[in-house]
């Protein structure tokens, strides 16, 4: 589904990305983990379009179609979701009517026809009981004095909602307490389908706990260092990255 | 000859021509007030940018033409068809070019309930009560508009609502300036006078047409007695040649409530004074506004409120979108006097601006002279928000329905204080409109 390929980027003069190689098929779950400010969220952030991000080199393909060359919506419609590490607060737009709007544009753009405000309310009941959301916050305008816990959960109630083939949850455990964190893997898990898939950024070992990946990814320094499967988060929990620093520094030196 | 002369030299020989026709009125008190104005306004002339108030509003343009006033029109039942505000029920009085157009009109309300008359026919009937009333509360002394207004106030509706009267029905005034075939200018000049515990809706809805300027230079005077409420709205949906100028001067007693929306939604040049004077204790007065200018438009908001005795709050909020190459002001005056101890006075102006050829200038003003009070003011102008926007791009959202979602919500709240439906309406309509435009 998704093939990074060398994937570099800066913002301003400095390069953050440095050649980021990845794949992720169907029915996988990706985490990428590692220390501050070795790229994580820039790489979700590049991944969903943000134009702060200049790409200088490399290539995306999702689905055979080359990611980098759309705009942020059509990613979207083209089934890409980032789970936000701090959503946005829009005053005055509830998050109902926002997700309508996102709803109809993407089926405009697939050439479907819109929904009507009956076939919304039956959607978005049964979404609803993904991440135990009431109804009430969805009527208020989008994230505006929601809680941590609740701008996360509203992330993942959107996802519910827009079914994406590849999400991408961005420190979705970031400020949330233990009984957060597990509503909103809940959620993610019993949206996981044999079709899509998801990459987990996370600084923690403790949302793998919930989320269990496939596959582990050490980001440091822009570049993927190390790969494994769920044990390496686990050695990560009890050894921390230095261990990985040195070895990447060690191997910088002698280079 | 000077520019600014033009107009003013038109607008003096016709005072003097319309006063060698008159007969008795001539001699009326009414019209020794309107000589005092015309005197004032010779004096003042029209403001230059020299003028602190008209520093960035210029109307050397506007004084430099000439207009017919008054100019007669073929605007028929058929026009109001097209022009009307949908859905609206009420009190719907047509001017057309400054002259009422009674059969155009409706008026629903009963007479116990509402005197709604022509302002000539007023100075007629009701004489006592416009002799107390009348050019009160609008100040000509330093205002050349007002000055030449009261000069050759005549054109315009007076409405009286007699104590602990509820008005059930708006009172809705229709402003139509026909420029199809010339230069038109009109001078409409209201009085509304709401006894105590009376409650009243009144809005001026501005409209214009054709490819020729117009200039409507209207001043509005409210009295608001001890109790009352009146929700007072201000409409403009004028074309580019258009030039809409005009004042509205609130007095409040006590306890009293006044509330003015004041939404412009287009014209070339506009420029509202709102002022109030609040001279009774616990009495509120809320100015709400909203301005949506694009292409070269420009929209200068002048706002005044005084607090005059102890007690009374003030809130005020204006919003402003701003496309284009379109220029906005915003001078918002609070006074507190000395004995107006334990005041709210609320002040906030936030304006959003679309395009990097855009201008906002905003002002505001506040003199306190009493040391127990709670005031705050706050002016912001910025772009519309970047994570926002890409917040709601990657949800599928494209980046123009993303703006214009952003720029709704944000003059919702601004709409949304809006309490004739209709009205409501047929604004949301027009602000989705231009918003939506490229």
């Amino acid at each position: 589904m998704l093939k990074i390929n060398n994937l570099q980027a800066k913002i301003g003069e400095k390069e953050i990305l440095k050649g980021i190689n990845l794949e992720v098929k169907a029915g996988e779950v990706h985490a990428i983990m590692g220390p501050n400010g070795s790229g994580k969220s820039t790489l979700a952030s590049v991944l969903a379009g943000r134009e702060d991000y200049e790409v200088t080199g490399g290539s995306v393909d999702f689905f055979g179609k080359d990611l980098l060359d759309l705009a942020p919506e059509e990613r979207a419609a083209e089934g890409i979701f980032l789970a936000f590490q701090y959503p946005v607060e829009i005053p005055g737009v509830s998050t109902t009517n926002f997700l309508k709007t996102a709803v109809n544009e993407i089926r405009k753009y697939r050439g479907e026809e819109p929904l009507d405000a009956v076939q919304f309310l039956k959607m978005f009941k049964q979404k609803m009981s993904y991440v135990n959301i009431d109804q009430s916050l969805l009527n208020r305008a989008l994230n505006e004095g929601f809680s941590g816990g609740e701008k996360k959960r509203n992330e993942i109630f959107q996802m519910a909602v827009l079914e994406p083939k590849l999400a991408i949850l961005d420190e979705t455990d970031s400020g949330l307490d233990i009984d957060a964190l597990r509503i909103v893997a809940e959620g993610v898990n019993k949206l996981k389908s044999p079709d899509n898939a998801t990459i987990v950024v996370t600084h923690y070992q403790r949302l793998l706990d919930y989320i269990v990946p496939d596959y582990v990814h050490v980001l440091y320094k822009g570049r993927i260092v190390k790969s494994g499967t769920k044990e390496l988060a686990l050695e990560l929990e009890e050894r921390g990255y230095d261990w990985i620093k040195a070895e990447v520094d060690a191997a910088e030196v002698s280079a | 000859m000077n520019s600014n002369t033009d107009l003013k030299a038109q607008l003096i020989a016709d005072f003097k021509d319309a006063e060698g026709k008159m007969n008795g009125e001539a001699k009326s008190p009414i019209h020794l007030v309107r000589q005092q104005a015309l005197q004032t306004f010779d004096q003042l002339g029209f403001p230059t940018i020299k003028h602190e108030e008209w520093k960035y509003s210029n109307v050397k343009n506007l004084v430099s033409q000439s207009f017919a006033f008054n100019a007669p029109s073929d605007f028929s039942a058929a026009d109001v068809e097209q022009m009307a505000i949908p859905n609206l029920d009420g009190n719907i009085l047509y001017f057309i070019n400054g002259v009422y157009n009674e059969s155009l009109s409706t008026i629903v309300s009963p007479t116990d309930e509402v005197v709604i008359l022509p302002l000539a026919e007023a100075i007629k009937s009701h004489a006592d009560v416009i002799e107390k009333y009348f050019n009160q509360y609008a100040d000509s002394a330093d205002n050349a508009f007002t000055a030449v207004n009261t000069a050759f106030a005549k054109n315009g509706v007076f409405i009286y609502v007699p104590e602990k009267k509820v008005v059930e029905q708006p009172i809705i005034l229709r402003f139509i300036a026909d420029a199809r075939e010339t230069n038109v200018a009109a001078q409409p000049r209201n009085l509304i006078i709401a006894g105590k515990r009376a409650e009243v809706k009144v809005a001026e809805a501005f409209r214009s047409f054709g490819e020729n300027v117009s200039f409507t230079n209207a001043v509005t005077e409210v009295y608001v007695a001890e109790e009352a409420n009146v929700h007072y709205y201000k409409v403009q949906n004028e074309t580019d040649q258009s030039y809409n100028i005009g004042t509205t001067a609130v007095y409040q007693e006590g306890r009293s409530v006044f509330t003015a929306n004041t939404v412009t939604a287009n014209g070339g040049f506009v420029r509202n004074n709102l002022n109030i004077k609040i001279d009774g204790e616990y009495a509120e007065a809320n100015m709400f506004g909203l301005y949506i200018p694009n292409g070269k438009q420009h929209v200068d908001n002048h706002t005044a409120v005084d607090h005059a005795k102890p007690n009374s709050n003030s809130n005020e909020l204006y919003k402003g979108i701003l496309k284009d190459k379109s220029t906005g002001v915003f001078n918002g005056k609070i006074y507190v006097r000395q004995d107006a101890q334990k005041t709210n006075a609320f002040q906030s102006c936030k304006n959003v601006l679309i395009s990097n050829d855009a201008t906002m200038n905003t002002k505001p003003q506040l003199e306190i002279w009493a040391d127990d009070v709670k005031c705050s003011h706050g002016t912001t102008t910025g772009q519309l928000n970047d994570d926002a926007l890409f917040y709601m791009q990657a949800r599928g959202i494209s980046k123009d329905s993303a703006r214009a979602l952003l720029m709704l919500a944000f003059a919702q709240e601004v709409i949304d204080k809006m309490e004739i439906p209709a009205i409501k309406e047929y604004l949301e309509g027009l602000i989705v409109e231009k918003i939506y435009q490229a």
